[in-house]
């Protein structure tokens, strides 16, 4: 049954912050950085306020902050983060030890370029460095798909066939700093959707233990690992990685029933008898499918495939949604210099290589350091797109949209 | 005693150790080994505190004892005892 | 609570078991030992990275008997502040598995390097926001693990492989820091030195360190064999001459209304009230390898005395900072 929920007017860091209020993780540590830092102002006064039971611990860096979650997390605590671009930067020695030490912590990123040189505002060049450290890895288009994600995510992580850390993405300023209408939950609904945290088992020199810090039942967390175990060790990580894409299609559907509304790792959008798509992450999407609609009253065959779900990658998910399409864009705030092209774009190649009738693809790099993607730039990728199918050739992989010469 | 190694479906999540460094024995480490004489040992019991692998333990009467399935003989019992009773003994 | 006394303490077991795989005679495990004998109850143990903790938790096997977690190296004074933080919110919800302990401490142990160089800024971090933890610095004066290089915490004139004694350059051009006046300038409440030459001085000042709320920082000076080249058996012998020729005098710092408090531990008291009993410095330096070019080829008779007027300055002030 669905219960009950009220719309309010709320940003997606004030979002986030409302969220993880209803949540009421035991431990919050955070830092202050633009454009997460309404989170940790809102929690702070959550904390203030006495309307949570978290400890708040106010680090003197992100490599704190993410180090003081994992401390917390192993101790037995829900333990939450916020950050972005060099924040996230600073954590990433701990994003992989968070992960190889199957730490379910939650973590908001509100998307902001990489330094240097200097820049506050969004691209999505500091979530892709944290591609590979074993994080899953959600992506919001919306203050809503914020505040879905940030409940949703401790289900997610503490699921006991996953017990990985997650983050939640929103693009910096588009989403962080822009109020929207946003359906919540009254808090006792929030409290039941997550529970009590939920314990990994394992075990240690006495047997079979849960894996936490306890005086009673103590074991070693984080040991030196050689040669003999650890790939044996990164296995296990990457195959629970992938029995992920099973377990939270589980905690979607169960969050759906409350909600009443239906979460996916891919959303098409107009695809059926797609000629020319885009595919991408984020806030931009809301924008093209504006223009998919535009260039549909218009006759043009467009459609477009948002993910949701970056890491664990969904591939099935993504090669049905793609289906048949003969060309397809890739349209990412992101790079890898000196790559053959940027992220998204290099993974979805990768996956539509094998299929035995793939389309064209080609990427386009777009809004690096919150330069505005408009309608019009976006009508120019279709063009763009429209032109490989004319040709039946892709002539320039990469390109960048809306940069001046 | 080759015990099979451990595969990633059967180890322990979260790369816990699952077994206590007491299976691991250090005492073929060390060419010396020391040797209480308890006639003359005052039972002041420093010899415990200063072994460094935990080594030296107190009995019931209140003397030490040396385990040497760990003892890596280092010699500091014997260059720390106040009366002198610990000797360094070469291994044959 | 067992009280600390030498008897009472050797029957206790050891929270550091055999089977670890430090060089013979590390005074890192002495020292681990000791402090844990201090425990009071439910303990939760950090390590930095660093000799102690690769050679204590090998996958798959582990020597610790309590709860035990490395993280990295720059971050465990970070990792203790979640984890105390932890069991403040837990006792403040009554739930959750901490919740039914009446008191869990917190201890963490590093080296010079995580403590000096690169842990500083957490440490300093998880001390301003006042964590109720017992930071406990093993200071070997080098990072020994990755082969006997200098830290900020390497005094004078120590060869070390990145400071070596070479034909123009003797050793390690600048001083150690103040680590033990940083600590207490952020008004920890509880500050010590320890040296494991004296085992009931380390065992009730780490039962202090526990006890008192808010963070706490046990500073032991550890002999490495290895690395201050020296026979493994002279380990416990030259940390007593380091605090008998007052290189690390031994002493406890507290707050009172903000002022800090110092005082004298017995074995650098005795020396302060019968200065004719401190050993000279050459006695502390003769036996180790890293000093060797002090001696030899030629004795550097400039740069011990040198060494010994900084060694006397230092004293001093500590003197008269606890009023002897």
């Amino acid at each position: 049954m669905v219960a009950k929920q009220k719309i309010v007017g709320l940003n997606g860091d004030e979002a986030s912050a409302y969220a993880t209020k209803q949540v009421d993780p035991d431990v919050v540590a955070a830092y202050p950085i633009t454009p997460q830092t309404i989170i940790v102002e809102r929690f702070s006064e959550y904390v203030a306020d006495g309307l949570v039971g978290s400890e708040f611990v106010a680090v003197e860096s992100e490599h704190s902050a993410l180090s003081a979650c994992v401390g917390a997390s192993a101790a037995g605590a829900r333990a939450f983060t916020a950050t972005a671009a060099n924040g996230l930067a600073l954590m990433w020695e701990i994003l992989y030890i968070a992960a190889g030490l199957r730490q379910p912590i939650v973590m908001a990123v509100a998307n902001r370029c990489l330094g240097g040189p200097i820049n506050i505002h969004n691209d999505h060049s500091d979530a892709m460095g944290a591609r590979d450290s074993g994080w899953i890895q959600l992506f919001c288009e919306n203050s809503q798909e914020v505040y879905d994600a940030s409940v949703e995510a401790w289900r997610i992580a503490e699921h006991a066939d996953i017990q990985m850390p997650v983050m939640v993405n929103f693009d910096g300023f588009t989403i962080s700093h822009t109020m929207e209408n946003v359906y919540i939950l009254e808090d006792a609904d929030v409290k039941k959707f997550v529970g009590k945290r939920i314990y990994m088992k394992t075990e240690g020199p006495k047997g079979e233990v849960e894996f936490k810090l306890d005086p009673d039942t103590p074991i070693s967390i984080g040991p030196l690992d050689l040669q003999d175990f650890y790939f044996e060790h990164k296995v296990q990580q990457m195959e629970a990685m992938k029995g992920s894409l099973k377990a939270i299609k589980a905690v979607d559907k169960e969050f759906e029933k409350i909600t009443g509304r239906k979460l996916e790792y891919v959303y098409p959008y107009k695809m059926d008898d797609a000629e020319v798509a885009v595919v991408g992450l984020g806030s931009a999407m809301g924008t093209v499918r504006e223009v998919v609609d535009e260039l549909r009253a218009e006759g043009v065959k467009a459609g477009m495939v948002k993910m949701r779900l970056f890491r664990p990658f969904p591939v099935e998910d993504l090669k049905n949604a793609i289906g048949n399409v003969p060309v397809l864009g890739v349209m990412e705030k992101a790079y890898s210099i000196g790559g053959p092209g940027a992220p998204l774009y290099e993974e979805v190649k990768t996956v539509l290589y094998d299929l035995p009738k793939r389309p064209f693809v080609a990427d386009y790099i777009n809004g690096l350091g919150g330069k505005d993607t408009s309608p019009e730039m976006i009508r120019d990728v279709f063009k763009s797109l429209q032109r490989i199918k004319e040709r039946g050739a892709v002539l320039e992989p990469v390109s960048y949209v809306g940069v001046r010469e | 005693m080759s015990e099979r190694k451990r595969g990633w479906k059967t180890l322990p999540k979260g790369a816990v150790p699952y077994k206590s460094s007491k299976d691991y024995q250090t005492g073929d480490w060390g060419v010396a080994k020391p040797i209480i004489d308890r006639t003359r040992c005052s039972k002041c019991t420093l010899c415990h505190f200063f072994c460094p692998e935990g080594a030296i333990t107190v009995r019931v009467d209140g003397y030490t004892e040396v385990n040497y399935d760990y003892c890596k003989g280092c010699g500091v019992c014997a260059n720390e005892c106040p009366v002198k009773c610990i000797k360094m003994e070469m291994k044959k | 609570m067992s009280e600390i006394t030498l008897k009472e303490m050797s029957r206790k077991p050891d929270a550091l078991i055999c089977g670890g795989r430090l060089c013979a005679g590390c005074d890192e495990t002495i020292v681990v030992r000791q402090v844990m004998k201090a425990t009071r109850g439910p303990t939760i143990v950090t390590s930095a990275t660093g000799c102690l903790e690769v050679s204590t938790s090998i996958f798959p096997y582990t020597s610790w008997e309590v709860p035990w977690m490395h993280c990295a190296f720059e971050n465990v004074a970070a990792l203790a502040s979640g984890i105390e933080a932890t069991i403040k919110a837990m006792h403040k919800k009554k739930e959750g598995p901490l919740a039914k302990y009446p008191t869990v401490d917190v201890i963490s142990f590093a080296g010079d390097g995580g403590t000096y160089d690169i842990g500083l800024q957490a440490l300093s971090g998880a001390i301003e926001r006042g964590h109720d933890f017992t930071y406990v610095l093993i200071d070997n004066e080098a990072y020994m693990n990755t082969g006997i290089q200098r830290s900020g915490g390497t005094p004078f004139g120590a060869s070390t492989t990145t400071s070596p004694a070479g034909k123009v350059i003797l050793g390690k051009t600048e001083t150690k820091k103040p680590i033990d006046e940083i600590i207490i300038a952020h008004g920890t409440p509880y500050v010590a030195t320890i040296n494991t030459a004296w085992p009931l001085d380390v065992m009730k000042k780490a039962r202090k360190a526990i006890e008192v709320d808010g963070p706490t920082f046990l500073h032991s000076l550890a002999p490495c064999s290895r690395g201050w080249r020296f026979p493994p058996e002279k380990t416990v012998e030259i940390g007593r001459l380091a605090t008998q020729t007052c290189v690390f005098p031994l002493f406890e710092c507290r707050q009172e209304k903000g002022k800090p408090v110092y005082e004298l531990s017995a074995p650098s008291l005795a020396i302060a009230k019968r200065p004719e009993n401190k050993k000279p410095i050459e006695a502390y330096l003769e036996q180790q390898g890293r000093y060797r070019h002090f001696f030899r080829p030629a004795r550097k008779e400039a740069l011990l005395k040198e060494l010994q007027e900084s060694i006397d300055t230092r004293w001093q002030i500590l003197c008269e900072k606890a009023g002897v």
